[in-house]
């Protein structure tokens, strides 16, 4: 009791007012963009995943008078199950059902919609083994002789623009979370250079009775880190609880399309540490700023 | 065992404090101090006397290193102050006990936390100091005030409080300015023989003062300074107890 009272008057500075609170703003920043980030990765990975196996061939509807097109729709939709059968690699080829097709647009065009008139085209799963894959290239030339229009989607380029879009996001976080950290350790040189310079008479005396610089450092450090990891916990609270209103949002839309906000616990503790890591950098950034400073003193 | 040294070896070797020619000045200003030159033995009992500017507070300011000489050598435990590094400094600090002219006691602090700051500092332990902490304070009379801040105490409490600090580490030096300033004669008195017990525990110790009946009052060999900051020669003008174990040459 009798050493528990800090020898700075600390708690008073103007400095442990606002440090908490920008430290919070930070902290929900940093951890909102590691949500976006890690929701995006596991996008990427069900999608990928999902599609790796599979391709899509799609056979363009015909034109004109509806029994002669359908004859000649027939007569493609045969000819290009065929090549595809014939392929090595190719396990399977199955057309879909037009219901099955109006299922798939429901989340673009909205469920009940009328798709009587609309040309549908004809679209086949076919499933690939992933070890034996046939040269798709060549494949999607074949087809488009058997049946003019014909398009083979292999789904690689949207990955890759979806792989894009996370990698995009995946940088922008990793900068936000470099530049949050970055912001801190100033924030926190700033308030100690601030602090040395109220506090200068009893880091003096402090001094005169024997102190070492080390002594002095150690009550800043604390401080720091105290004042961090308020306001870092402050702001992760507020990012979490933001993380869930939007999940319960995207819950209650029920569309296919918007992504899975749930995360594991593993990418909850990522989360955790984020105010640990910042009140870290304050409390080493205090303590070298103090050592600095009163090390240049005569 | 007999002593092998030879005497002026022995007699360096054992000076606590010795000033040679020392000269001080703030900046660029003119010279507060100009070579100085006494020594202090291990055991000694000194006035610091001196009229009010003559640089009584700046020549103990040289000695708890809070500045150092502009020219001239100052030794302090055999050191010389010069050659310090920052570490140094703290530690041979925490064998000095200082009492400051204008008491820089800590206001967000109470009176027992204050007198045991030293130990804080001094990384000892905190259930082991509380009583003798405790126990200080009652003896510079402040018994009820130990948990009261230094801002609702009277200059005379304050001052107390700051001699109760400077004793509490039991330095091998104690370096008090005006340590009696603030409290009335009586007090100031028992303040002394507070201060020569300390001395017969083996504690060097200089007082600053212009009070001269204070001086006289006891028998301790006096440094004075004059106004210039010269040191008058050529020797501790009053007392005759102690005279022969500090001198000012
Ligand atoms: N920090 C400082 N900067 C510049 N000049 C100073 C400083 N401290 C003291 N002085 C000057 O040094 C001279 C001696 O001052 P000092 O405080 O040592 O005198 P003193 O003998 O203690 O006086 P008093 O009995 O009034 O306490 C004075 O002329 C003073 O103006
Ligand atoms: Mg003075």
């Amino acid at each position: 009791m009798l050493f528990r009272r800090g020898d700075l008057p600390l708690d008073r500075d103007p400095t442990g007012r606002f440090l908490p609170w920008l430290v919070a703003l930070m902290v929900y920043l940093a951890a909102l963009a590691l949500v976006c980030a890690m929701v995006m990765n596991k996008m990427v990975e069900r999608w990928d995943t999902g599609l790796s196996g599979s391709i899509t061939v799609q056979i363009p509807p015909k034109q004109g008078d509806p029994t002669e097109a359908g004859a000649a729709a027939d007569a493609s939709l045969d000819a290009v199950i065929e090549i595809l059968l014939a392929t090595p690699g190719v396990i399977s080829a199955e057309v879909l059902d037009p219901d099955e097709i109006v299922r798939l647009l429901e989340p673009w065009l909205g469920a009940g919609a009328s798709y009587g008139d609309l040309p549908l085209p004809e679209l086949i799963a076919v499933g690939i083994d992933r070890s034996a894959a046939p040269d798709f290239e060549e494949l999607s030339r074949r087809l488009a002789q058997a049946a003019p229009g014909t398009i083979l989607d292999d789904h690689q380029s949207w990955l890759g623009q979806l792989l894009d879009l996370a990698r995009t996001i995946e940088l922008v976080a990793a900068l936000v979370v470099i530049l949050v950290g970055a912001s801190a350790a100033t924030m926190v040189v700033f308030a100690t250079r601030m602090g040395l310079a109220i506090h200068g008479r009893v880091i003096e005396l402090l001094h005169l009775i024997g102190a070492q610089d080390s002594y002095v450092a150690r009550e800043f450090e604390m401080h720091s880190l105290k004042l961090a990891l308020r306001g870092g916990v402050f702001g992760l609270a507020l990012a979490v609880i933001t993380v869930l209103l939007v999940e319960r949002l995207f819950e209650r839309m029920e569309a296919a399309l918007l992504p899975d906000l749930s995360l594991v616990p593993g990418e909850w503790a990522l989360l955790a540490l984020l105010p640990l890591v910042v009140a870290g950098i304050a409390m080493l950034t205090a303590r070298l700023t103090v050592l600095g400073t009163l090390g240049r003193m005569p | 065992m007999p002593c092998l040294l030879p005497p002026i070896i022995k007699r360096i070797s054992w000076a606590l404090v010795r000033f040679e020619d020392v000269v001080l000045r703030y900046g660029a200003g003119p010279e507060v101090l100009r070579n100085v030159s006494f020594h202090l033995e291990p055991g000694s009992f000194h006035f610091l006397a001196g009229p009010s500017g003559a640089g009584k507070s700046s020549l103990l300011k040289l000695m708890y290193l809070a500045c150092r000489p502009s020219s001239g050598r100052a030794m302090l435990f055999g050191r010389d102050v010069a050659t310090l590094a920052r570490r140094e400094t703290a530690l041979l600090r925490r064998r000095i006990g200082v009492v400051f002219q204008d008491f820089r006691l800590l206001d967000h602090l109470t009176a027992l936390e204050n007198v045991a700051l030293p130990l804080k500092v001094g990384g000892q332990r905190e259930n082991k100091v509380h009583q003798h902490v405790a126990e200080l304070l009652a003896w510079v009379g402040l018994a009820d005030q130990v948990h009261a801040f230094p801002p609702t105490l009277s200059g005379g409490q304050q001052q107390r409080i700051a001699i109760a600090r400077a004793v509490v580490g039991r330095p091998s030096l104690l370096l008090a300015d005006e340590p009696t300033g603030n409290v009335d004669d009586r007090i100031a008195v028992r303040l002394l023989y507070l201060f020569e017990e300390l001395n017969k525990l083996g504690t060097t110790i200089v007082i600053a003062t212009h009070n001269e009946s204070l001086v006289s009052r006891f028998s301790h060999p006096v440094l004075r300074l004059t106004e210039g900051g010269v040191m008058a020669g050529p020797g501790p003008v009053a007392g005759a107890a102690r005279a022969g174990k500090g001198s000012a040459a």
